[in-house]
């Protein structure tokens, strides 16, 4: 099955994405911040990482960067969500090594649609 | 299809409240340079804005929006903190809650003051650093619907597209999705096997599309790779079938380690349009409205704690079982201590459960130094604030209900306690103002104290005014604190005009019925010129009460201890009798109505005569009655069980509790049974008074 490591320091941001994959056939796993998902990460065995941008702890682009240094996550498509659409933001998720950004505010249909992209 | 997530709105809103509350307690401690203040003060913001827009509150996510701009401004250091953007700031907080509130009520809301702040918020925002440009949405999407169109697609990848975690087959899947695609891949490029590095991608692609989609639309699917692609998109002339000419690159594919296997993709291949079977419907049986199921935040510690008495309490029983199992008189002493220990594990279950409910009673505190602070701006008082306690713990349906009658009284206590600068030089007293705030527990109560050092209440004034509203008699002797209690009378008001602070439409009476409907009391204690201290007693929780326990007959009821005034042995002289079968009795200078309880519950009773039989005199709602029982017996603490949870709701009972024995004993709903008294005593009297016409008497 597809196993998705959903990262956000929000709960019902975490909630609901986890609730729309699940509720799609995939599995999920939640990771509260930054340090929590890498630490999540190591175990390996993610075929998708979505992580919110602005956490504590450590915040969403030193995830992607500390991910892709991971051998397991080299290819592994990664996905910011971000409300924040502008150019620059995705210029310093893309040099981090994402592979992609989920514009907040999306609803579940726009959400399974757009990650179809990247995952099988 | 649709994914239903109301079921996440409760958890959401629950966040968006802690969110603003931090906001709120963030930017009254900002200080200048606190980044780390702001970047959480930003988060918060943040968090709230994306949910809104998810769960569709537009308007919150819409004003939320300008509150983050500014404090993004503020977090890169483009802005420099005013106070007024403060101010600012905090009166926004202010109409989010509005925003949520009403969003989550489908109420309306103080439009005129979101309107107001959100026009401060653009103004602040032009003023300062440059307004972010109104992202120009791209695309007239004015043309008419448009028929389904041939798109030819050039889509030549850069070598390293895959290590950014894209995949081109199903960036292709997510092109089919939105009408049948073909596609043809050209393998120039390729280098020789010992050239290749298997982490490159060297293929690149045509492809024909027949849709309906815009070109955004079809730019959109390849919005993540168009920086490492080159990507062109031409619309075919005419609807007709394209010839296949223009995509004329042959298939020379050889075999190559990509991730992408080639001869999947070599070959002209019609995708079939979207395959959904993964997006399961999700099951309607969660969807259930829980919008009022209320939801808690528990430590862990308090959950690992539970965790290990259940532990303990296994270990217990699997002891005891095996006691059981072949039992003689000599372990006799082993089984006692077992049971000892399984008592010992039962209480402290008991106790850490009820733990689970038990919040500290800052989240009700956090709201006040916002409060004062605001009050104290609008009223021009310098006050401080110190609050003590506020890691005193408190169930959280108490901790809800008592929020409104504690902020009423902090207003109250700036308004009414708190003397003007002048007042307070010219009485020798330090120009600020003190009000403190202070939770403990004491016994099975919490208390919560709430203490200025203003003016004192001023008993003659009171006094007055209750004469001239007529709540008392003018010859009336009342004592310093009867005086004080005569504010929580309904109908008086001692603030010379209704101020805007703590005029608004609720008055003490208010404060009191609240805090007795959750079975606590209030005290005053009130000195001229030193202050006053308002001192709230409540009960921990409502799951527990401490109850008179009382014999009717062969029945044991519990009597709310709150509600007891006093029990006494009734005196026949005391006793009137009205018209009718009511009876008054003498206490004082009241006459309290007697309410014999086996005949409300129509019990045998031990006696039936009034004389000399015990009552107790219960108070609620300001009328005091007499029950009259047939014994007292012991007070305890018992734990209510909802009668209607379990039976059905009874007239005159509130609930009911398991005794010591085993036993069900009624908890007595003493304004109900009131209620039920003044009810029968009506019809009673009607009764006589039919009965004495029917009789042709003159009553």
């Amino acid at each position: 099955m597809t196993k998705i490591l959903v990262v956000d320091d929000s709960n019902s941001i975490r909630d609901m994405v986890s609730f729309t994959l699940k509720g799609a056939g995939y599995e999920t796993v939640e990771a509260r911040d930054g340090r929590e998902g890498l630490n999540t990460a190591q175990g390996g065995g993610f075929d998708l990482v979505i992580s919110d941008v602005n956490m504590p702890n450590m915040d969403g682009i030193s995830l992607c960067q500390a991910l892709r240094e991971l051998p397991a996550f080299k290819f592994t498509p990664i996905l910011m969500l971000t409300t924040e659409s502008s150019g620059d933001m995705k210029q310093r998720g893309k040099a981090a090594g994402a592979t992609g950004w989920l514009v907040k505010p999306f609803n579940p249909e726009k959400l399974l649609a757009t990650i179809k992209r990247v995952v099988r | 299809m649709s994914v239903d997530l109301s079921q996440f709105i409760p958890t959401f809103l629950e966040e968006s409240f802690e969110g603003l509350a931090l906001m709120e307690s963030s930017l009254l401690s900002l200080e200048v340079d606190d980044n780390e203040t702001i970047h959480s003060i930003f988060r918060a913001a943040h968090s709230i804005k994306g949910g809104a827009g998810t769960f569709g509150f537009d308007k919150v996510t819409e004003f939320t929006h300008l509150v983050e701009t500014l404090l993004d401004e503020m977090r890169d250091g483009r802005r420099v903190i005013a106070s007024a953007d403060i101010e600012l700031l905090l009166e926004s907080v202010d109409c989010i809650r509005l925003l949520i509130e009403s969003a989550r009520d489908q109420s309306g809301y103080d439009e005129a003051k979101v309107a107001q702040t959100s026009q401060a918020l653009s103004k602040s925002l032009s003023q300062g650093a440059s307004l972010p440009g109104a992202e120009n949405t791209p695309e007239s999407e004015g043309e008419a619907e448009p028929d389904a169109v041939q798109w030819q697609i050039s889509f030549i990848p850069g070598h390293h597209l895959v290590k950014t975690g894209n995949d081109p087959l199903l960036l292709f899947n997510a092109l089919a999705d939105l009408g049948p695609l073909e596609l043809s891949a050209q393998a120039s490029e390729l280098p020789s096997l010992s050239d290749m590095d298997p982490q490159e991608l060297y293929l690149s692609w045509h492809l024909v599309l027949t849709s309906a989609a815009s070109e955004a639309e079809i730019r959109e699917v390849f919005e993540w790779v168009e920086d490492e692609c080159q990507l062109e998109l031409a619309q075919l002339s005419g609807q007709g079938k394209q010839d296949k000419e223009s995509c004329n690159s042959p298939p020379d594919v050889t075999t190559s380690g990509e991730q992408v296997t080639a001869e999947e993709l070599a070959e002209p291949t019609t995708i079939a349009a979207a395959d959904k079977s993964p997006e399961k419907k999700p099951e309607k049986a969660q969807v259930k409205n829980k919008q009022d199921a209320g939801s808690i935040r528990v430590g862990v510690d308090k959950v690992d704690n539970l965790i290990n008495l259940v532990g303990e309490l296994v270990i217990t029983q699997s002891m005891l079982s095996e006691l059981g199992n072949d039992f003689e008189l000599s372990k006799l002493e082993r089984l006692t201590s077992g049971l000892e220990q399984l008592l010992q594990n039962t209480k402290e279950l008991q106790e850490s459960v009820m733990r689970i409910r038990m919040l500290p009673i800052s989240f009700a505190f956090n709201r006040f130094p916002r409060l004062v602070h605001d009050l104290s701006k609008k009223t021009g008082k310098a006050i401080e604030l110190v609050i003590n306690g506020e890691q005193t713990e408190l169930d959280k349906t108490v901790m809800e209900q008592i929020g409104d009658p504690l902020v009423h009284l902090v207003r109250n206590a700036v308004d009414h306690g708190i003397e003007p600068a002048e007042i307070r030089k010219a009485k020798g007293k330090p120009e600020q103002g003190t009000i403190k705030l202070d939770a403990y527990h004491l016994g099975g109560n919490i208390v919560i104290e709430i203490k200025d050092d203003g003016g004192g209440i001023n008993k003659e004034v009171v006094l007055n005014k209750a004469i001239d509203k007529g709540l008392v008699e003018a010859s009336s002797n009342l004592s310093e604190s009867q005086i004080f209690d005569l504010i929580f009378e309904p109908g008086f008001s001692t603030a010379k005009e209704l101020s805007d602070i703590s005029g608004r439409g609720v008055g003490m009476d208010v404060v009191k019925k609240n805090i007795q409907s959750l079975g606590g009391r209030i005290q005053i204690e009130s000195e001229q010129d030193k202050g006053s201290t308002f001192r709230v007693n409540l009960p921990l929780t409502l799951a527990i009460l401490d109850g008179q326990l009382v014999r009717v007959g062969s029945e044991i009821y519990v009597i709310p201890l709150i509600a007891i005034v006093e029990s006494l042995q009734a005196k026949a002289e005391l006793i009137n009798r009205v018209s009718g079968d009511m009876l008054l009795y003498r206490l004082r200078e009241d006459n309290v109505p007697v309410l014999p309880i086996y005949q409300l519950f129509s019990l045998p009773a031990d006696t039936t005569e009034v004389e000399n039989s015990l009552l107790v005199v219960v108070e609620a709602d300001g009328q005091k009655v007499g029950l009259m029982v047939d014994d007292l017996l012991a007070q305890q603490q018992v734990v209510i069980k909802s009668l209607k949870d379990n039976y059905q709701q009874v007239d005159g009972i509130s609930g009911a509790t398991i005794l010591g024995d085993g036993s069900v004993a009624m908890i007595l709903d003493i304004p109900g049974m009131i209620q039920l008294a003044m009810k029968s005593a009506q019809k009673n009297q009607a009764q006589h008074y039919s009965a004495n016409v029917l009789a042709g008497e003159t009553v």
